[in-house]
């Protein structure tokens, strides 16, 4: 039964092969010739400034958190929008129940002050 | 393009379920809006109205069986005496909460509204028949569960619980999702019905189904994490303690009743001719919980741990019911969910009454010489350690002797003894307890604070658990009676 899967177990094996195969024969045979400009962390050229692993403020986790309840939100709107006349009224309702879920957590999140930054 | 068909929705079906998450959203607006700080309490007896309405609900559809959302939700007998069992747990629990949040300076609105949604998703579990919905019914328990149990948050204690929580909760759920995927590639179905209908189709060697086995293997890893199952048990003992202990009197008895439960359902209904892979894995598992639950209480000296590990016990115990998977078994199982509920929640109470502001009393010398302080409260903790530990006249004794009655008519002989060695070793650790709150003298003034709420709690608890200990006729009744299926 698992015989099926033995083509997606080759694929991997060759994934994994020319990944390997590239870094090692890039490393072994490519020349080396650094110059501290080459050698410094890529930033989109400009020049670093500090390390890159250092505290953020908690208040973006927060933001980003209230942003995916809206991402999935507009994920779930766009679908809805195409077949709109195809659902009729129980769509509606039904997308009007899962509206109303979201905008309570919405309003609570306001009136609990999570959208004041300071 | 062709109309798409909504499937057909029974709304009745699913009333009980409905009018409590209808409760606690509208519950969180109202306390974020017209409750002032404070006066939470009123939160708590809204919370409380709520569940009574749900229970109220529940009562017209005992006559009414079916399924609805393409069969992936059900109500049946079994469903709706569990959403009792679950409204009665919510309701015990926000008793306690009322008077132990202000106490120690956690009262926050929220704590009602997240327990509401834990009981809605815990009757979701009752009632899911689809491993897409049940998976959904976990997830929403774990979610409100971290919250809870972090709920005490500038307690570091509370904190690393709520951590250590959400972490193995994150591990349990990716192994039930994989778990899924597995089954699903193994069946093409995650309804529980088609799946049992497809591998009842043609006969098949089990040890060949390696992609059945894998999957339905993740699916126990989840449901011994949820259940505390050794070897799976390692968070509980921190967590209990660390939890707020209303929460952790919430999770010993409530998480464990749902997870059970949609265990039964799982291999009942989809397993069945898988059984000779799950039945060994569940029996050993549930002989070791029994043995380590009971040795590790042996050796606490803190009533909250040891109340933890008796919880693991208790959870082996329970288990015996569950995968005897006979009718008696079922019947045992939910008898024994009724009486532990009530005994372990009344326990936790007593705990909570002797728990001071910002001062743990949990060591086994705060209950020193209880009874010459607190007489009532002695009494009812000594009726809940006997029936924790199986002594008649109790709840606890009738279940233990249900429940292995149950296992050895099964032909589960050998699990019951292992059960019955293991309730011996439980009576000393039990019974240290009742020792100690009778014959010492008090070790240091721990004045309990009692209020209305917790009084009525305790001797609720432990009037019905002596109650059903003395007369046990009309819950044997009830469970009989959940079990009988519509129109026979």
């Amino acid at each position: 039964m698992l015989a099926a899967y033995v083509p997606i177990l080759i694929l991997f094996g060759i994934a994994v092969f020319i990944a390997v195969f590239v870094i090692t024969v890039s490393a072994m045979l490519g020349p080396q010739r650094g110059t501290p400009r080459k050698l410094a962390p890529y930033e989109s050229g400009m020049e670093p400034i500090g390390a890159a692993i250092r505290r953020i403020p908690v208040k973006f986790y927060v933001v980003a958190m209230l942003f995916i309840i809206f991402d999935i939100e507009v994920i779930f709107f766009y679908p809805y929008a195409l077949v709109f006349r195809e659902l009729g009224v129980p769509g509606l309702i039904a997308m009007g129940v899962f509206f109303m879920v979201l905008v309570v957590g919405f309003v609570y999140e306001w009136k609990k002050g999570a959208l004041k930054w300071e | 393009m062709e109309p798409i068909q909504i499937p057909p929705v029974d709304l009745t079906l699913i009333a009980p379920l409905l009018t409590i998450t209808a409760w606690a959203i509208v519950l969180l607006l109202v306390d974020a809006f017209l409750i002032p700080d404070e006066r939470k309490k009123l939160t708590g007896y809204l919370a409380l109205a709520g569940l009574a309405v749900t229970a109220l609900v529940a009562v017209p559809l005992w006559n009414v069986d079916g399924s609805t959302f393409s069969d992936m939700v059900v109500l049946d007998r079994y469903s709706l005496t569990l959403t009792w069992l679950f409204l009665l747990i919510g309701g015990l629990t926000i008793a306690m909460a009322l008077e132990y949040l202000p106490r120690h300076g956690i009262e926050q609105g929220e704590f009602y509204p997240l327990i509401l949604f834990a009981v809605a998703s815990m009757i979701l579990l009752a009632q899911a028949t689809d491993l897409i919905v049940i998976f959904l019914g976990i997830e929403l328990l774990s979610l409100t569960l971290y919250i809870l149990t972090g709920f005490a948050y500038p307690r570091v204690t509370s904190e690393e619980a709520g951590m250590k929580y959400l972490i193995m909760g994150a591990f349990a759920a990716g192994f039930f999702a994989y778990g899924i995927a597995l089954i699903y590639g193994a069946t093409g179905s995650t309804n529980l019905a088609a799946i049992n209908a497809y591998l009842a189709a043609e006969p098949f060697v089990l040890s060949e189904q390696v992609l059945l086995l894998a999957g339905v293997g993740l699916l126990l890893i989840t449901f011994g994490f949820k259940i505390a199952l050794v070897p799976f048990h390692m968070w509980t003992p921190d967590v209990y303690e660390g939890a707020p202990t209303p929460v952790a009197a919430f999770m010993s008895v409530g998480t464990k009743a749902a997870a059970l439960a949609v265990l039964l359902r799982i291999l009942g209904s989809a397993f069945p001719l898988a059984y000779e892979f799950w039945l060994p894995v569940l029996s050993v598992l549930a002989a070791v919980t029994m043995l380590v639950g009971n040795l590790g209480a042996l050796t606490q000296t803190n009533v909250k741990r040891m109340l933890a590990y008796s919880s693991i016990s208790h959870a082996g115990y329970v288990l015996l019911g569950v995968i005897v998977a006979t009718e008696r078994g079922v019947e045992a199982f939910l008898f024994y969910m009724l009486a532990y509920a009530l005994t372990n929640l009344g326990a936790f109470a007593v705990v909570i009454a002797l728990e001071q502001r910002s001062e743990s009393a949990w060591s086994l010398d705060d209950f020193s010489g209880l009874f010459q302080r607190q007489p009532f409260l002695a009494i009812a903790m000594a009726i809940f350690m006997f029936s924790l530990a199986g002594v008649p006249p109790t709840a606890g004794f009738i279940a233990k002797f249900y429940v292995f009655t149950a296992a050895y008519e099964g032909g589960l002989g050998w699990l019951a003894l292992i059960g019955l060695l293991t309730s011996a070793i439980a009576v000393y650790f039990y019974l240290r307890v009742v020792l100690r709150m009778f014959t010492r003298d008090p070790g240091r003034p721990v004045e309990p604070a009692m209020d209305r709420g917790l009084h009525l709690n305790i001797t609720l608890a432990a009037g019905l658990t002596l109650l059903i200990g003395l007369l046990p006729m009309p819950v044997v009744n009830l469970v009989e009676r959940s079990l009988v299926a519509l129109g026979l």
